[in-house]
């Protein structure tokens, strides 16, 4: 099966016009000795055979349709609107390309300018651009960014101990290479104080997480307090956070952040696994010829009416090529629309509504869980929706008892944060049903006595 | 008829969505943390719908019509795609769920690793790069760890065509290398002469598009990889037209070293507007160690099936591994798993048979619309193509420009091809029909384009004020770099 | 089409034209330059204080589509910049030679003066490039 439209008649006309007698003679430039080798692959199937497969493919999976999810970590059940999803799955949308021929790209050029101002009105920065892969790359070019911010003088990055492992790992991964050297990151158990005291005249920026990876809100005048000391030393400061989050809390921009990145997947978009996610991306304006990523800027037509282009192209691969800001191409487009009929529809009372939700049922949780005998609470207050709790036996043997159960358990910290002993992050959003908390500290009881 | 944006239909009070209360005592806030004002839109559920409903409107997709943008791939994309995308089991998965909890999905993405490795004659497959760009950055940081594992450090220059995508060029100094321009010769190959004088031990790779971004597949090419294999580089392949070698001939084989797939051109999957794409990076042997991980493997399993999801019924257990000298993560998890399972049940629906079908049909359409153009306008090489070919936007006795052509070819009801790309063809046209287009859509094309050739010559206002049929007119680019607004001037940034 | 080439002006093969005010030389781009850049939107300059040897690259000059590096035809410090370029770039494509002017440079190698390019050869440089295309 194909979806060809040609019949064998045809075939046969188009290759009379082109003046061939067979399609072979089109490969006539492909060595010999290695055209039309044998393809090992199983047998076609059709579009029925194909969904009965996947369908019992997608059965072996345990999903949050069925069990009650624990697991955050860096991708977070929320609730969806079903709006999110008619509108994302209009084919005018997802089987366009990129907007290069703006006429008839309005649809996704408008929603992308309001994308980027959704994004600016959470973060409270200037400008955002219309998207990166994922959290873990936005924090990786806001790294590259900052180095050329400060004209490539400075050689140092320091990274918070609590930004995510991932992102720490991915960074690393982009900086190879460049003589850029990572650190700050050595001692997980190294506080903001630690970290601040490391800044000095080779540090580049400073990049913190908040809510960071073990949950916990960072005091907005502590991070005041830190940006004035990167500041004051020529550095800038990177606050990656979660967009839900800042429904309640004081947004990077309002505390002195040059960047704010994070992971968007929580905007409107499924887990699906881990991909694809949004990588949203806001800095100041004095230093968007420094970002990288595709951005959309408001114009006139020739008639005067307002219209909407990708604009500072110059910044991009395909101008400056080995000169660019990043060799990024492509953007999270039908994410990042995801993420703006989300925010949309949530509009400013209902992300805060979501947030207070998630901290409530947190904090509800972390107290229930910290009753129950050899469970501990380790996060510290105020935490968003994630904390962390020590465990009476290992995580993985509890996570399996919880599956009987019907629960996705949280994330193993033995993996990542083994001086935490047996700990597990977990992760309680409004997906989490109230009577579910009740049962599971009861389980948590019951599992572990 | 201009949309406003969501923020001008904002009224205070309106939500468009219902949530639940917390059901729980409030824990206290603590001072000083809350921010006092969130300046999103407040507005209704129809308000939202109608609003994206409309900009949808003014969107063109392949849905709607013919999308000849060279270099991008714009084949149809199938509906059962979306179906096995949004089958709950994968959607509803979280990416640090363990292993016994996704065998469903570590299957399928072991499958894709294997279909990949097949398609490209490569020896392991990574998963994880998200776009094609990315999947370049990966290639290039792995030829990075292959030489210093070999303690050849001299290396420091990455040769690239001068037909190449800009990506090229921009992955290799991201990732700190030197990048020197390789001519083309005058019939659009690789110019050998001058690749042979800038191989060197210097030279850590050639990055090439094969078929290049002329549409031309390379009459050199084994003399390439001897001369770049020669000089102890390897050679990076841009899959960026992979839809012309489906089961025609396998990069590995050719003797490439690593390679990307553009799993968002070749196996149909949909651009989005611009992504989500996803690069799976495929290569040799001795590069396989350099993988970045994790990447899924398949063992044995004595204990065959217990309960339900928690084993799959073939007794095979998939789990994750790091290549021993993994250049490390990419990006946060593992890749674009739902662009993953488009492209899975593509080719599982195709087979090997259907691949090979779409790639010599994309050929055939190729070629057969360039013999149609080129009674309308000059070839950039007038030599047989493969799944794309350049055309040079001018019309005699006119000063029209590729531009006025492409924003012409919207009244028709066309998407443009692409303008002004590769860079060493002047008003450049460079058209990709791809496998999905019927002969009438092609014909209809080449007629469209004689027609405007003709309006070039007798009415050349009407292509240079074009379109005149689209949502807007042509739009000032100018404007829009000189007056920077990229927020809504509303939020008063 | 016909690009003005000023008489008195020395120029670099890059498509800046200098001129020698005293001890010091003025730089911009040539009408040729901005004709093929096209509407110029962002003007990149250094900061007063940085110093360049001849050829260096002080700036870039950007339109919508293209940007194009900007070479010191002297070596030299930066004096002033242009900071009217900032809010309106438009000015270097209205008056290239004039109040398009780019950088003053303090002028370190007098003799550099003499490896520019003068009028003539500058056209005969524009013919070749002409024809070339």
């Amino acid at each position: 099966m194909g979806y060809s439209p040609h019949t064998e008649a045809q075939r046969e006309e188009m290759l009379r016009a082109i003046g061939v007698d067979s399609i072979a003679e089109l490969f006539a430039d492909v060595p010999s000795a290695y055209r039309f080798p044998t393809l090992n692959l199983p047998h076609p199937v059709s579009e029925a055979e194909i969904l009965r497969e996947l369908q019992e493919i997608a059965s072996w999976n345990a999903h949050v349709g069925e069990y009650t999810c624990l697991l955050g970590a860096g991708a977070y059940h929320h609730y969806i609107p079903s709006v999110v999803p008619a509108i994302v799955g209009r084919s005018e949308f997802y089987t366009a390309y990129t907007p290069y021929q703006p006429e008839i790209s309005q649809g996704t050029l408008q929603a992308m300018f309001e994308y980027q101002t959704m994004i600016c009105a959470l973060t409270g920065m200037e400008v955002a651009n219309a998207s990166h892969y994922d959290g873990g790359t936005a924090v990786a070019e806001a790294l590259i960014m900052a180095y050329n911010v400060l004209k490539g003088k400075r050689r140092k990055v320091l990274l918070s101990p609590t930004l995510h492992p991932e992102y720490r790992e991915v960074s690393r991964t982009y900086l190879r290479g460049t003589g850029i050297e990572l650190t700050g990151d050595e001692d997980l158990q190294a506080d903001l104080d630690t970290l601040q005291a490391k800044i000095d005249p080779e540090t580049v920026c400073v990049v913190v997480q908040t809510p960071t990876f073990l949950g916990e809100v960072l005091d907005p005048r502590r991070l005041r307090r830190l940006a004035e000391a990167a500041h004051a030393a020529g550095a800038l400061l990177v606050v990656a956070v979660d967009p839900i989050s800042l429904g309640l809390f004081v947004p990077p921009g309002e505390v002195g952040a040059d960047i704010v990145v994070g992971e968007g997947q929580p905007l409107g978009n499924p887990l699906n696994f881990g991909g694809p996610y949004l990588g949203f991306f806001a800095c100041r304006k004095a230093e968007v010829r420094r970002m990288a990523g595709r951005l959309v800027g408001q114009t006139v037509d020739a008639e005067g009416r307002r219209g909407f282009v990708l604009t500072l192209s110059t910044r991009e691969q395909h101008i400056r090529r080995e000169k660019a800001t990043s060799n990024i191409c492509s953007n999270e487009a039908l994410n990042a629309l995801a993420a703006a009929v989300y925010l949309a529809c949530l509009g400013r009372r209902g992300l805060r509504q979501v947030a207070e939700v998630c901290y409530h049922r947190a904090h509800y949780a972390a107290s229930g869980i910290a009753k129950v005998p050899g469970f501990e609470l380790l996060s510290s207050w105020p935490f968003f929706k994630e904390f962390v709790v020590r465990c009476p036996i290992s995580v993985e043997e509890l996570n399996d008892r919880l599956l009987e159960h019907g629960f996705i358990g949280g994330f193993d910290l033995s993996r990542t944060h083994p001086h935490l002993g047996q700990a597990m992050l977990l992760c309680v959003t409004e997906m989490v049903p109230v009577p579910e908390i009740d049962r599971l500290v009861r389980v948590l009881r019951e599992v572990t006595r | 008829m201009s949309e406003p944006l969501i923020f001008e239909r904002s009224v205070p009070g309106r939500c468009g969505c219902s949530l639940p209360d917390a059901g729980v005592p409030p824990a206290p806030f603590p001072e000083g943390f809350l921010r006092e004002d969130l300046p999103l839109p407040e507005v209704s559920e129809v308000d939202v719908v109608r609003h994206y409903v409309r900009l949808s409107q003014k969107n063109y997709g392949v849905d709607i019509g013919f999308y000849p943008l060279g270099s991008c791939t714009m084949k149809y994309n199938p509906k059962v795609n979306e179906v096995a995308a949004s089958l709950p089991g994968f959607v509803g998965t979280h990416p640090y769920q363990p292993a016994y909890t996704v065998q469903g999905n570590l299957r399928l993405m072991w499958e894709l690793q294997e279909f990949l490795k097949e398609i490209g004659g490569f020896a392991a497959v990574s998963l994880q790069p998200a776009a094609g760009a990315h999947g370049e950055f990966t290639g290039i940081q792995m030829i990075r760890a292959y030489h210093e594992d070999r303690g050849d450090r001299g290396r420091n220059v990455i040769l690239i065509p001068d037909s190449a995508h800009g990506t090229n060029p921009a992955s290799s100094a991201m990732s700190g290398y030197r990048v020197v321009e390789v001519r083309s010769d005058a019939r659009g190959n690789v110019d050998l002469e001058d690749l042979r004088s800038r191989c060197g031990p210097d030279v850590a790779a050639l990055m090439l598009t094969n078929p290049n971004t002329l549409g031309l597949f390379d009459e050199h090419l084994l003399e390439i990889v001897d001369l770049v294999h020669g000089c102890g580089a390897l050679l990076y392949g841009d899959g960026a037209n992979m839809n012309a070698l489906l089961g025609i001939a396998k990069p590995g084989h050719l003797g490439f070293d690593v390679f990307h797939y553009n799993l968002h051109k070749t196996f149909s999957t949909p651009h989005g507007g611009g992504g989500p794409g996803s690069g799976p990076v495929g290569c040799a042997e001795r590069l396989a160690r350099y993988l970045p991980g994790p990447i899924v493997t398949r063992e044995y399993s004595d204990e065959c099936p217990g309960e339900g999801h928690r084993h799959t019924e073939e007794c095979f257990l998939y789990d994750w591994m790091m290549p021993e000298r993994s250049i490390g993560r990419v990006k946060t998890f593992y890749g674009q798993f739902a662009v993953l399972v488009r492209a899975y049940t593509y080719i599982r629906l195709l087979g090997a048979k259907g691949l090979r079908q779409a790639a010599e049909d994309a050929v055939l359409n190729a070629n057969y619309l360039q013999r149609k153009v080129k009674q309308i306008f000059r070839l950039s090489h007038d030599r047989r193509c493969m799944h794309e070919f350049v055309a040079v936007g001018r019309v005699e006795g006119s000063d029209v420009r590729a531009l006025d052509i492409s924003k012409r070819l919207i009244d028709y009801g066309f998407h443009p091809p692409t303008n002004y790309f590769p860079l060493i063809v002047p008003e450049a046209l460079m058209i990709e029909p791809t496998e999905t287009e019927s002969k009438e859509t092609l014909d209809a094309f080449a007629d469209a384009l004689a027609r405007i050739a003709e309006e070039a010559r007798t009415e050349p206002d009407l292509l240079r004020r074009a379109p005149h049929c689209a949502p807007v007119r042509r739009l000032d680019e100018v404007k829009a770099a000189r007056d920077l607004v990229l927020c809504w001037e509303g939020l008063g940034r | 089409m016909a690009y003005r080439i000023p008489e008195e002006l020395r120029y670099s093969k890059t498509h800046e034209w200098a001129r020698l005010e005293g001890d010091t030389v003025v730089v911009g781009i040539t009408d040729y330059a901005q004709g093929h850049l096209g509407d110029i939107v962002y003007v990149e300059l250094p900061e007063v204080g940085e110093t360049y040897a001849q050829g260096d690259s002080f700036g870039v000059v950007e339109s919508v589509k293209a940007t194009s590096d900007l070479y010191a035809p002297m070596s030299g410090t930066v004096l002033a910049v242009n900071e009217a370029l900032v809010d309106d770039p438009a000015v270097v494509n209205r008056d290239p030679y004039g109040e398009g002017w780019l950088v003053r440079f303090s002028v370190s190698n007098a003799a550099e003066w003499d490896t520019l390019l003068d009028a003539a050869a500058y056209e005969r440089l524009l013919a070749e490039e002409e024809g070339g295309h």
